[in-house]
């Protein structure tokens, strides 16, 4: 190997590799924001599948004589609420629908809002006209207006709140992942591959994923927040789930009118769902911060 | 393999090889691409740019082809081009005797084993999320060679290019400096055993030292692995230092051609000299104070008519307005060519020799 080593010229010091998602990991243990929001989270989602055992009472379990208490009273840490259920269990249990009515509509749209986005980044023109315009007629009506017209088209109904909201994350996921891949479709390294003789399915699977993905999941994780809420939203307006069922939107709804009782307790799913969305938000924030692997 | 009947087995010849030594690698024949200008309101085709326009030249085997020319010439467009990660309007790419990309030639899939290309971001043509031994190692995965054998060659070519395999193999990009990202990007070109490597602006970015390094790396590559480069590059300095021949374009057309002493010590084109003049020298005796060419380039989608210099040109007069220029041979020896009218015996220049022995006029084919 010959080579020219100029005079004071620094050698290529080697230094230890690490890979990508280890030195992720690394950037997401100095932040301890982000920690802190994982474990609330943690709690709330660990709670909410344990409901049976973590729940002191039955949810379900109503009472005439011991309705609105006080948070505070004794065997009821957070009160009851106007059937005289308790509020604590209730709110465990109510995790249960509402992350599920959150999370779920948001995993389906990020399958399908990719697989739109890439296709019309990757394949372009007319096919890239046809999708993108598609996704932006669903962009003429506001999110919770589109999520109630499809709810009430439907039927109110679990299965069918999920889809609706599906419908309403499937245009801005894919928005996202079109622009990213646009973006990465023109790098050099896509190019190179193509060079290398590489078919359009093997550089997509290779080399644009794994750059696509990434945005593309803080992304959504910062639509779990909304989607809790719309969720709640239609609970509230009564397209989703039904009473008796504990559901955060549904619970703020029913205990509405009791609002100038005990204004404390009827602001509690409200709390639960401000939490929730909240630590969704700076854990989209942190996660996006970790990922950047020039940072 | 079947080998042309004629050809004498040598004793060191390349297995690949298949035209025999006379024939060039390359030979690229009016190669043309105009890209559409859309516009309106149906987004119609509304004018084109000329980018390439009816560029030929030969590179032969075991040489370096300097090309030349100011940004905006066509030089990239022409290694894509030839790379087919652009497809051309017309003109046809021989490699090696076999037709690129036409029937019973060499296809698209097999001219990219053999034709391979460093480009200029040595950061954007590395894929972030993967490593080196991953960015290496794809090249002949996709050809079909096992992933144990792929991993085993980037780990022999990441040693080729100078860096060590045990500390690189695994790191990402962004961990390498930009002389390292380089040489992974030339490994990554070298991985599927090519005969031909176009390096588009690939030491341009680089600072100088490190630049010098890698145009040495190139040297030694091309010797040991019997290669033959298309260097395409605005520095006329590396150019000469790397380059047996150079290609000189301006807007989309060849303007000059010849070894590297006929371009830098006789150049014939006004554009050549031009751009020989705008070289930053050491000595302060050859100090310029004009400088040597003004103005930009001409817009490509309109180009002036005839010969597509004249409007910078000092030496311009009528005859360039009306008729283009061909490419004429100026000294056979060297394999020189320009297309001037001031070359062109008879074409109406005043500074053009009137009327010359027949023999010694012809184009180039």
């Amino acid at each position: 190997m010959a080579e020219t080593t100029l005079p004071g010229m620094v050698p290529d010091t080697p230094v230890a590799s690490r890979g990508y998602w280890s030195s992720v990991f690394r950037r997401l243990r100095g932040d301890w924001v982000t920690i802190f929001c994982l474990v609330v989270l943690l709690a709330i989602i660990l709670s909410a599948i344990f409901a049976p055992w973590v729940a002191p009472v039955d949810p379900y379990k109503t009472s005439v004589i011991r309705r609105l208490k006080d948070i505070g009273t004794p065997g009821f840490p957070l009160g009851t609420d106007e059937l005289g259920r308790d509020m604590l269990s209730r709110l465990i249990y109510g995790g249960r629908l509402s992350l599920l009515m959150g999370i779920t509509p948001v995993i389906n749209a990020l399958v399908i809002g990719s697989l739109l986005g890439i296709v019309a980044g990757f394949v372009g023109g007319k096919i890239n006209m046809v999708i993108m315009r598609t996704v932006d007629v669903f962009y003429a009506f506001p999110s919770v207006l589109l999520a109630i017209a499809i709810s009430g088209a439907l039927g109110a109904g679990l299965v069918n709140s999920i889809v609706s909201l599906t419908i309403v994350f499937v245009p801005p996921i894919t928005r996202v992942a079109e622009s990213v891949t646009t973006s990465v479709r023109n790098l050099d390294f896509v190019e190179a591959a193509r060079a290398s003789g590489a078919g359009s399915w093997t550089i997509i699977r290779v080399h644009v994923l794994g750059n696509v993905l990434g945005p593309v999941f803080v992304f959504a994780t910062g639509l779990i927040s909304v989607s809790i809420i719309l969720a709640s939203g239609l609970s509230f307006l009564g397209l989703g789930v039904r009473p008796p069922e504990p559901e955060w939107g549904l619970m703020l709804n029913t205990l509405r009118q009791s609002i100038y009782v005990n204004p404390w307790v009827c602001a509690l799913p409200g709390v639960m769902i401000f939490i929730t969305s909240i630590c969704f938000n700076m854990m989209s924030d942190g996660l996006r911060a970790a990922m950047d692997v020039r940072a | 393999m079947a080998y042309a009947a004629t050809t004498t087995p040598a004793k060191n010849r390349d297995p690949r090889d298949r035209g025999g030594e006379a024939q060039p690698l390359l030979m690229v024949k009016g190669l043309l691409k105009y890209f559409p200008v859309l516009g309106g309101v149906l987004n119609r085709k509304v004018a084109s740019v000329q980018a390439v326009d009816d560029v030929s030249f030969d590179v032969a085997k075991g040489e370096t082809l300097g090309v030349v020319g100011e940004s905006g010439c066509g030089k990239s467009t022409t290694a894509r081009l030839l790379m087919r990660l652009i497809e051309p309007d017309a003109g046809s790419v021989i490699f090696d005797g076999e037709g690129v990309g036409e029937q019973h030639g060499l296809s698209v899939r097999d001219m990219r084993r053999s034709m391979q290309m460093v480009f200029q971001d040595s950061y954007a043509s590395l894929n972030p999320r993967l490593t080196i031994e991953e960015t290496i190692a794809f090249g002949p995965k996709v050809h079909g060679v096992s992933g144990k054998e792929a991993r085993d060659r980037a780990r022999a070519l990441l040693g080729k290019v100078g860096l060590d395999p045990n500390l690189f193999v695994r790191r990402y990009p962004h961990e390498l400096s930009g002389g390292q990202r380089q040489r992974i990007n030339i490994a990554r070109a070298l991985a599927l055993e090519p005969r031909l490597v176009i390096f588009d602006e690939a030491v341009s970015a680089l600072d100088k030292s490190v630049e010098a390094q890698v145009l040495n790396l190139l040297n030694d590559l091309k010797r040991d692995m019997s290669l033959t480069y298309i260097f395409i590059s605005h520095d006329l300095n590396v150019v000469r230092y790397i380059s047996d021949r150079v290609l000189v374009m301006y807007l989309g057309k060849v303007v000059e051609t010849g070894t590297v002493e006929a371009i830098y010590g006789n150049p014939r084109h006004p554009y050549t000299r031009a751009l020989l003049s705008s070289m930053p020298s050491m000595d302060p005796g050859k100090r310029t104070t004009a400088p040597a060419l003004t103005g930009d380039p001409p817009n490509p989608i309109n180009p002036p008519s005839g010969c597509r210099f004249r409007t910078r040109c000092a030496f311009a007069e009528g005859v360039c307005a009306t008729v283009e220029p061909r490419l004429e041979i100026v000294a056979d020896a060297e394999r020189h060519a320009a297309a001037c009218h001031m070359e062109i015996a008879g074409s109406g220049h005043t500074k053009a020799i009137p009327q010359l022995a027949p023999q010694l006029s012809g184009a180039v084919a």
